[in-house]
C-alpha cells in the first residue's frame, strides 16, 4: 500500500518530524505507521477521504491529542513529552485556522483579532490596536473591526480568523478545510493569502483538504492517507499523474478502487440477514 | 444509553460527573487572577445574566409579596391576627422564598442561556479555537459566567425581596386596609436582619453558585451538537432544581 518517495529539500532540515505514529480510537485504527518530514518554509498538503484522520494528524501535532505509538518533534522538541507549560508555549507559536473560521461570536471582529494579543502579550493598547489594523488591512478587511461575527460574509469570516491565526506571528500555521464552503473567489483569495503569507513570514503550513483541485495549485508537497496509512506523497503534479491504485482513486475521484464504498468489510450484506 | 442494558452505569456515571464537576469547579478557581480584563469580563456577564434577568425577578416578587399577603390574611383572620401579616410575609420570604424561588427562576431564565451559550461555542469550535490558541476556555469563558452567576444570585435575592415586601404593602395596605404603622413595626421588631435576612443571603449564594456551575458544566461538557446543547438546556434546569431544593434543606437543618 505504502509509496515512499523521495523528499523534496532533503538538505535542510525538517521542522516536523513524524515517526510511526500510530494513534487508536477505541478498537479503531486512525493513524497506522505514519512517517513524514516537514520541511521548513513549504506548504504541505494532507489529502484523503473523508473521515481517514487527516484532521487528528493536525491535532496529534497541536498536542491536542497524545498518540499511541511513534513520536512528533516540532524543532526538534518531542511534542507528546510536553509538560501543559510547554504546551502552552509551544501553541503560541502555531497559528490555526478551524474549519469555518470558529470566530468568537459574542466579541467583534476587532477583539476577536486582539484576544491572543490580550491574552499572551502584554502589549500597551494603541500597540495592539496598530497590530490588529494592520494584520485586518492586511487580509483586505480594513474598516470592518466593529462589525459582530454574524455581519460578516463566509469568505471574509474566513479571512479575519486568518488575520487572528498570524497575529501573534506563528513559526507553523495549520489549516483545517481552509476553503470549505466558501464561492470560487473567497477560494482564490484565501488561497493568495495562505502562499503570500508563508513566503513572506518565512512559515511552514500544512493544509488538511479533500478538495484536489483547490490545493495541486497551492501546495508544494502532498500526502495522501487511506486507509489509516500513507498512500502516497510527492508534489500534486507528480501525484496525478501517479499509477498507485489508491493515489489514482483519490485524485481522480474514481468510486471503484482500492478505498473501500462500504464502510464495513464487504461480503455480508450487513442487515439484510436478520 | 442505547439499550445495552448496561444498569450499572446508571450509578456509576452520576458519580463520575460529580467527580468531572469538582474538579471543573477546581479548574475555575486556579484560574482566578483578579486581572482588570477578568474583573471586567465579570463586569460584563454580571450585566448580560444577572441585570437581564432583574424584570423577571422583579415581577415574580412583586406577585409572590401580594399571594403570601393574600394567604396569609385569609388564614390568620380566622385567628383574628391579621395584624400579623407582616411577621409571617417577612419570615417566610428572607427565610425560605426569596432565595429560593429567585435560585430557582435565575436557573430558567440565566442557567439555560449560560449552558446553550457555551454548548454553541463548543458545537462552533470556538472552545478547541481557544485550546490551540494556548487559551485556557475554562478560565476566560467559564469562571466569568460562573462568577457572574454566583454574585448576580444574592443580589436579585434582595431584590426580589424587596418588591415581595411591596407587593405585600400594596396588598395588605392598600387593598385589606390594614394598619401601616402596625404593618411597619411588625416587620420591624419581628423579622431579624442577621438570623432572617442575611441567612437567606448566605443560601443564595450557595444556590446562586450551584446553578452557576451546573450551567457552565452542562454548556462545556455538552455534545457539541443540536441535540446534544438541548439537552444539556434541560439537564441544567432540572438539576439545578433539585440541587436547590435539596441544599435549601439540608443548610436550614444545619445552619439557620
Amino acid at each position: 500500500m505504502e509509496e515512499r518517495t523521495d523528499n523534496p529539500g532533503s538538505h535542510s532540515s525538517p521542522i516536523i518530524r513524524i515517526r510511526d505514529l500510530v494513534f487508536r480510537r477505541g478498537r479503531n485504527t486512525i493513524l497506522d505507521g505514519v512517517s513524514m518530514d516537514i520541511q521548513r518554509g513549504s506548504i504541505v498538503a494532507f489529502m484523503g477521504p473523508s473521515g481517514v484522520g487527516k484532521t487528528t494528524i493536525l491535532r496529534l501535532i497541536s498536542g491536542q491529542l497524545k498518540p499511541d505509538e511513534g513520536t512528533i518533534e516540532v524543532n526538534g522538541h518531542l511534542v507528546s513529552g510536553m509538560s501543559d507549560r510547554e504546551l502552552h508555549d509551544f501553541r503560541r507559536n502555531i497559528g490555526v485556522l478551524l474549519q469555518d473560521g470558529a470566530l468568537f461570536t459574542d466579541l467583534t471582529v476587532f477583539e476577536n483579532i486582539a484576544t491572543p494579543l490580550r491574552e499572551h502579550t502584554k502589549l500597551p493598547e494603541p500597540l495592539v490596536r496598530r497590530l490588529v489594523m494592520s494584520k485586518l488591512s492586511a487580509v483586505g478587511l480594513g474598516g470592518i473591526e466593529d462589525r459582530m461575527p454574524h455581519e460578516l460574509s463566509g469568505g471574509m469570516a474566513r479571512r479575519v480568523a486568518f488575520a487572528r491565526a498570524v497575529v501573534l506571528d506563528p513559526a507553523i500555521m495549520l489549516y483545517d478545510e481552509p476553503m470549505t464552503g466558501l464561492d470560487p473567489i473567497a477560494v482564490s483569495t484565501v488561497r493568495t493569502l495562505m502562499r503570500e503569507t508563508n513566503d513572506a513570514l518565512g512559515l511552514t503550513s500544512i493544509v488538511v483538504t479533500h478538495n484536489v483541485t483547490q490545493m495541486s495549485q497551492l501546495v508544494d508537497y502532498c500526502y495522501i492517507l487511506a486507509s489509516a496509512k500513507i498512500a502516497g506523497e510527492g508534489s500534486p503534479e507528480k501525484l496525478s499523474s501517479s499509477s498507485q491504485p489508491s493515489v489514482d482513486q483519490f485524485m481522480n475521484g474514481k468510486v471503484e478502487g482500492p478505498i473501500p464504498f462500504h464502510y464495513q468489510t464487504p461480503g455480508v450484506p450487513w442487515g439484510l440477514l436478520d | 444509553m442505547a439499550g445495552t442494558g448496561n444498569y450499572s452505569s446508571m450509578l456509576t456515571r452520576p458519580v463520575a460527573q460529580s467527580g468531572q464537576c469538582l474538579l471543573f469547579l477546581l479548574r475555575m478557581i486556579s484560574g482566578i487572577r483578579f486581572s482588570t480584563a477578568q474583573i471586567l469580563s465579570v463586569l460584563q456577564q454580571i450585566y448580560l445574566i444577572g441585570a437581564r434577568s432583574l424584570v423577571i425577578i422583579m415581577i415574580c416578587g412583586f406577585f409572590v409579596g401580594m399571594v403570601l399577603s393574600l394567604q396569609a390574611i385569609n388564614a390568620l383572620e380566622q385567628f383574628g391576627a391579621s395584624d400579623q401579616v407582616s411577621l409571617l410575609v417577612g419570615k417566610s420570604l428572607f427565610r425560605e422564598l426569596g432565595p429560593v424561588l429567585t435560585a430557582l427562576l435565575f436557573a430558567g431564565r440565566a442557567g439555560t442561556s449560560v449552558t446553550a451559550e457555551i454548548g454553541l461555542m463548543k458545537a462552533t469550535n470556538q472552545i478547541e479555537a481557544m485550546e490551540l490558541m494556548a487559551i485556557d476556555p475554562i478560565r476566560t469563558i467559564a469562571l466569568p459566567r460562573f462568577m457572574a452567576g454566583m454574585i448576580s444570585v444574592p443580589l436579585l435575592t434582595a431584590m426580589f425581596n424587596a418588591l415581595a415586601i411591596l407587593g405585600s404593602v400594596v396588598f395588605s395596605i392598600g387593598v385589606m386596609d390594614l394598619d401601616a404603622g402596625i404593618f411597619w413595626s411588625k416587620l420591624q421588631s419581628g423579622v431579624y436582619f442577621y438570623k432572617d435576612f442575611v441567612g437567606g443571603m448566605w443560601k443564595s449564594l450557595v444556590f446562586g453558585g450551584l446553578v452557576s456551575l451546573v450551567a457552565v458544566f452542562f454548556g462545556y461538557t455538552a455534545k457539541p451538537t443540536g441535540a446534544g446543547v438541548g439537552t444539556a438546556t434541560t439537564n441544567t434546569v432540572v438539576l439545578s432544581s433539585v440541587l436547590i431544593l435539596v441544599f435549601d434543606f439540608i443548610m436550614t437543618s444545619f445552619f439557620i
